[in-house]
């Protein structure tokens, strides 16, 4: 049985002044609305970031008793996982309707950061704490400086990726940084370095944000008011929780997940319209495009597939887990709803969300059944 | 002198330790045995969300393994260069060159 997202929504960016649930209760409801559909429909959760108990939690909030839910929890990434197991669950009766939410609070809550948690009894505890990382930037410097070595490039290029993604932000009226004029790669540069070499603007933002998908059979989906989008392929990998794993910090699991989404979707990267990729930091855009099979290792800054079209986290929203909001935009791109900003004719998209310090990775092709 | 955890069972060092082998799956051949102190800066960062700025860098001894350490006297990291672990108070630190000859013990 073919599965598909039948409704999106965001749920209130920025600084909302609102708490998690209130927001959560926003996307979950808009989406539904955009659906066609209502709460009694509900049958199946999977959020995470709320209580211990996240699923639970949400569907007691929102009077729901659901009979499938998962609360995987592997940072940005798991917005991804989760479609490609309710697609399971859909397919395989457990449920009919799978309502995937994320929202955080996190600028308002002023609850954000830099130094992560380190759990005692993990070898990272006593082999990496010490040395005060900043988790999980450093890690993501450390990548970028390596970057940066082998390919004989300079810092002033990567900032070009945080310019592009304010361009394109000022196309989305969404966009935290929309109204805000454009960014110079010298203004990249000035800003203040946080772990080198990643400054303050090759960082994504610190919003509020969040949204929610709706997923039922693709049957089901023709008979409501959205085109339907298809789920066409997926893939997903975990490769490290230590900064001191990976033989090559350059080779990361996006490589595997690409050519398993691509394998099951019978398709190649030049076949895809449009990308949502998870721009954590600036280097995470040419490294992930270069995995997913978008660009040769090295060449991902020149890359001409569009992606990121909202302006991403670097420009767009970045609730601290980003996975669910690209879902959402590449939902309004394959049905054509972006304005301005829409990738003309745009009919597979892949989106690519990346979790911890790319410790976990999980890739999705997408379809539209066009009316 | 630094130590790392090695398998004798298929002569494998690894990092951090563990109670089995990830190489060979032994577990009971495993210990700690001194490393030549040298190794190459794989990647590095200069973290200046702080009051004095510090160097984090990923460490490839030349042994294999990789460790997270501090790099130090350096004021020109740059990656894949040579480095040698020292003492020094209250945490070791890699400074510029290898030891020569490479030694167990580090100065
Ligand atoms: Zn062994």
């Amino acid at each position: 049985m073919s599965v598909a997202i039948a409704g999106a929504a965001e749920c209130d960016l920025g600084k909302t002044g609102k708490t998690v649930l209130e927001l959560q209760t926003q996307a979950v409801t808009r989406a539904l609305a955009d659906a066609g559909l209502t709460l009694a429909d509900v049958d199946g959760i999977a959020t995470n970031g709320i209580s211990r108990f996240s699923a639970t939690q949400i569907a007691d909030y929102l009077g729901i008793q659901p009979f499938w839910c998962d609360s995987t929890f592997e940072g940005g990434a798991v917005f991804e996982m989760y479609v490609a197991r309710a697609a399971q669950a859909i397919a395989a009766g457990q449920c009919s309707t799978v309502v995937i939410s994320y929202a955080s609070n996190q600028r308002s809550a002023r609850s954000r950061n830099l130094t992560g948690v380190y759990t005692e009894g993990t070898p990272e505890a006593s082999w990496e704490e010490p040395f005060r990382p900043l988790y999980p930037i450093s890690y993501y410097a450390m990548v970028a400086q390596r970057y940066l070595h082998v390919h004989g490039l300079r810092r002033a290029d990567l900032a070009g990726v945080a310019v592009a993604a304010r361009a394109r932000a000022q196309r989305n009226p969404a966009a935290w940084t929309y109204g805000k004029g454009p960014l110079t790669v010298d203004d990249v540069l000035a800003a203040e370095l946080i772990s080198s070499p990643l400054g303050a603007l090759d960082c994504c933002l610190v919003t509020d944000g969040g949204g929610a998908i709706v997923m039922t059979s693709l049957d089901r989906a023709r008979d409501l008011p959205r085109e339907p989008v298809t789920v066409l392929g997926y893939g997903e990998k975990l490769t490290h929780t230590s900064m001191t794993s990976a033989a090559d910090l350059l080779r990361t699991g996006a490589i595997d997940t690409g050519q398993r989404a691509f394998a099951r979707a019978g398709l190649r990267p030049s076949e895809i319209d449009v990308v949502q990729l998870y721009d954590s930091f600036t280097i995470s855009v040419p490294l992930g495009l270069e995995a997913l099979g978008f660009a040769a290792p090295g060449e991902g800054l020149g890359v001409t597939v569009p992606h990121n079209t909202t302006g991403g986290g670097l420009a767009y929203c970045h609730p601290g887990q980003f996975g669910v909001l690209l879902l959402v935009e590449a939902v309004r791109q394959l049905r054509g709803e972006c304005g301005e900003r829409q990738v003309p004719g745009a009919a597979t998209a892949l989106v690519h969300g990346t979790g911890g310090i790319l410790s976990s990775h999980a890739t999705l092709i997408l379809g539209v059944d066009r009316r | 002198m630094i130590v790392i955890q090695k398998c004798l069972a298929c002569d494998r060092w690894q990092h951090p330790g563990r109670p089995i082998c990830l190489t060979c799956g032994d577990a009971e051949n495993l210990g700690d045995a001194p490393v030549t102190g040298n190794g190459n800066v794989d990647s590095f960062t200069v973290v200046h969300r702080a009051a004095a700025p510090y160097i984090v860098a990923r460490i490839r001894l030349v042994e294999g393994p990789i460790v997270l350490g501090h790099l130090a006297d350096n004021p020109e990291p740059r990656c894949d260069q040579p480095v040698r672990f020292v003492h020094r108070d209250p945490l070791p630190v890699w400074i510029p060159g290898h030891h020569h000859p490479p030694s167990t013990r580090s100065r």
